[in-house]
């Protein structure tokens, strides 16, 4: 199954890379948010994983015992993916200010080409 | 000893501060500072010449060796006179030679800043506090020769001039470090005392090069030498100062003060003789084509700098006597002479020599102090300038049987043209009969003419009493840099002699070439012919390829597309994680280990695999990004089957409201926009790129299975989680309670970010913005 697991994120990284070399900032923007996706089961994976079996401690016990999934990279996964939405919310606003100001989202027209100064 | 240091730097910052609100009248006495300065080295005579040397360490920068570590030896109090000194009277020549100029603050200024710094290279008995005072030395030169800075060529010339001494700086910071790393200190006197383990080391050959550099750039020897005629663009007592007395002779202090450290070796005075003797000659005859005053003062101080160099290559107990004397007989009698030009250029308005003539009349002292600094220069009996001429030919006659002859010839053929050159400059501008033009001229005021005479004077009174010179400043000089032996005795009178001889002919031979040399715009035309393959136009050459090569290099790196700056940065991180990879050896897959895939979990990678195909080719928006909460969804799953609840719902959550954003956005664009198509190149380029890294990151997820994790972290917190925190899933504890501080700032950022979004929505467009 780890295999699966291995090519989904090959996938997300491709598709992720593809976007961003784009010139629609649409695009740009949902390719960091694949390449996120991407990073996250690549953290998911550096643990080991195990099916179904929560890091939750028994009722009647008070360790963890030992086959549960590593609770680790679960805590710092969650954290990316609160923080990228933060990141990815603001740059949704953003878009749509560029949009309202130049009437475009193509990354070309942000371009402002300056005089050559040598 | 730091105080003496500091404080033209202290005087400078209160000119940043108060500069303007001092009355016009006022500049002079801000020659109390070097005054006072000049007044403590004086002081110090007795002391230094009974053989004492100051000390003062005060811990800077331990880490590296950095101390501000300051020593006053005969060498530093030599060179610390000559700074004080002619510093006074440049400060009391330049009120009156800037007087009413907008930026005499500024250049003030800069001028103490100077001389801070300059007191501070001869003091240090750090290296790397030397090097400090060292760059600060260019960095003040930059300024003062860009002072007129509405003029382009003045700007070019500071340029070409910092770039130069920069570069020579560079280079003796890397010298200065590996003498450092070699002996295991970075003091002075200590290197010193472990001479012979430099001198041992397989990198001596390398240090030397590397410390030359250095000197020669500062020191203006060929093929460094000609941003020192094009400095000459700054006012002229910055040339007086800067360019001739004091900054340039830092690369000779330089050498002279490693010479006990690094001299003595065939590489070091070979080097030395070639390069001084050569630049000497160069520079001298250079001098006598010039016809702008200031060019030819320019060209015999570089020659004067070959000279001195020329004489630590012999290295022998006479060269550096005939050395330490020859610094201060060229100061005295070189400042004089820029001092008078200056007062000429100020007066009449130009420095062709071609046109100057007569001003004996008008211009009295000022002819004075030209004609006595003339003369020193000359080397006419009774001067200062012949004793060092003296000891010159001394020198070279006393050196090894097999050069003795070449050497003196140089030295001889250098000072004929050193001859004629002073003349031209102490004496051409007063002889004849005075133009109609200069009629009107008239002596400035006191403060202008006054320092040339009494530098004049000086040059006269030390060639009356060289003994004194001698015992008090020239022995204790040569003590810091060679054994001390016997003190030095400078005579006038040296009885017949061949030196004498030769002192004699070269007069006569200098003599006659000054008057045979007139000047003339011809002989002007005749040396630039020569100029396509001189050291300064290939230099300019070189550097507007330079130019080029950054605007080209500029405009291929950054030209402004987003994409290709990522394609760049995404080969390299490919290649590099390639390389890794390479190196950590083939990739093998341990079936056993991994669990059974089951038919539900197969699907939902298809699912995923399907949704990513469909955000990246869909041709409307919506469709991208229903495409991408598909993806997210899937993900989601994944969560749900290995264990992560915790992670299922939080991503379940931020997937809709990511959707539900875009939805609000995309509502008010107009459809997707087709861009023209693309290129299929730059498509099949951006697909291989894409691949090829999703690829290499698989690849490094099953190494990342082939190594077993860690679990010292995730066992802590599974046994303590109920125990310390009270909390039984272990995801939760770890984000609220032990990592809480992460979680609090994770807030404090969401925060931040929702006020930006919010503050982003309701903003309106202003009238201005809206095209």
């Amino acid at each position: 199954m780890e295999l699966l697991l291995v090519a989904s994120i090959g996938f997300l990284y491709a598709a992720g890379v593809y976007l961003i070399l784009k010139r629609s900032m649409v695009r740009l923007l949902l390719g960091i948010v694949l390449l996120g996706n991407g990073t996250n089961l690549l953290i998911f994976l550096l643990g080991t994983i195990t099916k179904g079996k929560p890091p939750v401690i028994e009722p009647n016990l008070k360790v963890l015992a030992d086959i549960y999934s590593d609770p680790v990279p679960q805590a710092l996964i969650l954290t990316a993916i609160v923080i990228s939405f933060g990141l990815t919310s603001f740059a949704i606003v953003l878009l749509k200010r560029v949009y309202a100001l130049i009437d475009t989202d193509d990354l070309d027209d942000l371009n402002t080409p300056e005089e050559e100064d040598i | 000893m730091l105080i003496v240091v500091l404080l033209g730097l202290i005087v400078s910052l209160l000119l940043a501060a108060f500069g303007r609100h001092i009355r016009p009248g006022w500049w002079i006495f801000l020659a109390a500072a070097p005054l006072a300065l000049s007044a403590w080295f004086v002081g110090q005579l007795p002391a230094v010449a009974g053989g004492e040397t100051l000390l003062e360490n005060t811990r800077w920068v331990p880490s590296l060796g950095l101390d501000l570590s300051f020593r006053l030896d005969g060498l530093s109090l030599l060179f610390g006179l000559l700074i004080t000194v002619i510093g006074t009277l440049i400060f009391v020549y330049a009120s009156s030679y800037l007087k009413g100029h907008p930026y005499i603050g500024r250049f003030y200024g800069y001028l103490s800043l100077f001389m801070a710094s300059m007191l501070g290279v001869v003091l240090s008995d750090n290296l790397l506090l030397l090097f400090v005072f060292w760059e600060l030395t260019s960095l003040s030169s930059f300024f003062l020769i860009g002072f007129n800075n509405d003029q382009a060529d003045s700007r070019k010339s500071a340029l070409t001039a910092l770039c130069l001494t920069g570069l020579g700086g560079f280079f003796l910071l890397v010298g200065l470090v590996l003498m450092g790393r070699i002996a295991g200190t970075y003091s002075i006197q200590e290197l010193i005392a472990s001479a012979g383990l430099i001198k041992d080391h397989p990198s001596y050959p390398v240090i030397i090069a590397l410390i030359f550099i250095g000197a020669f750039t500062k020191s203006a020897q060929f093929p460094f030498h000609f941003w020192l005629p094009d400095a000459m663009k700054a006012p002229t007592p910055v040339s007086a100062y800067l360019h001739s007395a004091t900054m340039v002779k830092a690369g000779v202090f330089l050498l002279l003060r490693f010479t006990p450290l690094l001299g003595g070796t065939p590489g070091w005075s070979y080097t030395l003789l070639l390069v001084g003797g050569f630049t000497m000659m160069y520079a001298g005859g250079h001098a006598l084509f010039r016809t702008d005053l200031k060019s030819v003062l320019a060209y015999s101080t570089i020659a004067v700098l070959g000279v001195l160099t020329f004489l630590i290559g012999l290295g022998t107990r006479e060269a550096l006597i005939a050395a330490c004397t020859f610094v201060i007989v060229h100061a005295l009698y070189k400042a004089t002479l820029f001092l008078t030009t200056g007062i000429i250029d100020h007066e009449t308005g130009t420095r062709d020599l071609t046109q100057l003539s007569g001003l004996r009349t008008v211009l009295m002292p000022v002819f004075i102090a030209g004609l006595l600094a003339a003369l020193s220069s000359a080397g006419v009996p009774l001067f200062f300038g012949f004793i060092g001429k003296d000891l010159i030919y001394e020198a070279t006659l006393h050196a090894g049987e097999e050069f003795r002859l070449y050497l003196t010839v140089a030295a001889v053929f250098a000072n004929i043209c050193l001859v004629a050159a002073g003349f031209m400059a102490g004496i051409k501008p007063f002889t004849g009969r005075l133009v109609p033009q200069f009629k009107q001229v008239h002596l400035p005021e006191w403060s202008m003419w006054i320092p040339p005479l009494v530098l004049a004077l000086l040059c006269l009174v030390f060639g009356l009493f060289p003994g004194s010179i001698g015992k008090l400043i020239v022995s204790p000089s040569l003590a810091a840099v060679s054994v001390a032996g016997e003190p030095v005795h400078l005579k006038i009178w040296h009885g017949f002699n061949p030196v004498l001889l030769l002192s004699g002919a070269t007069l006569a031979a200098g003599t006659v070439l000054y008057l045979l040399n007139s000047a003339s715009a011809n002989k002007m035309a005749f040396v630039g012919r020569f100029e396509v393959v001189s050291p300064q136009s290939l230099f300019n050459r070189g550097w507007r390829q330079l130019m080029r090569f950054s605007s080209l290099y500029t405009g291929i790196l950054h030209n402004g597309f987003l994409r290709s700056y990522l394609v760049r940065i995404i080969i390299f991180a490919e290649l590099l994680l390639a390389f890794e990879l390479f190196k950590a050896g083939p990739l093998s897959v341990d079936f056993d280990s991994l669990a059974p895939i089951t038919i539900y979990e197969a699907m939902n990678v298809l699912l995923l695999v399907g949704a990513l195909f469909l955000v990246v080719k869909a041709s409307s928006r919506l469709t991208a990004v229903v495409g991408m909460s598909v993806v997210g969804f899937a993900i989601c799953l994944m969560f749900v089957f290995y264990g992560a609840p915790d992670l299922a719902m939080t991503q379940f959550t931020i997937d809709t409201l990511t959707v539900v954003l875009f939805a609000f956005v995309l509502f008010n664009l107009p459809p997707f926009l087709k861009f023209p198509t693309r290129n299929k190149a730059i498509i099949t380029r951006d697909a291989v790129v894409a691949l090829v890294f999703g690829g290499i990151l698989s690849m490094i997820a099953i190494k990342v299975l082939q190594v077993p994790t860690s679990k010292e972290v995730s066992k802590f917190y599974g046994e303590n989680a109920y125990l310390l925190a009270k909390g039984k899933n272990v995801v939760n504890v770890i984000l609220v309670d032990f990592r809480g501080f992460d979680t609090m700032f994770e807030i404090v950022v969401l925060g931040i970010a929702a006020l930006g979004v919010y503050s982003l929505i309701k903003l309106r467009l202003k009238p201005s913005e809206r095209e």
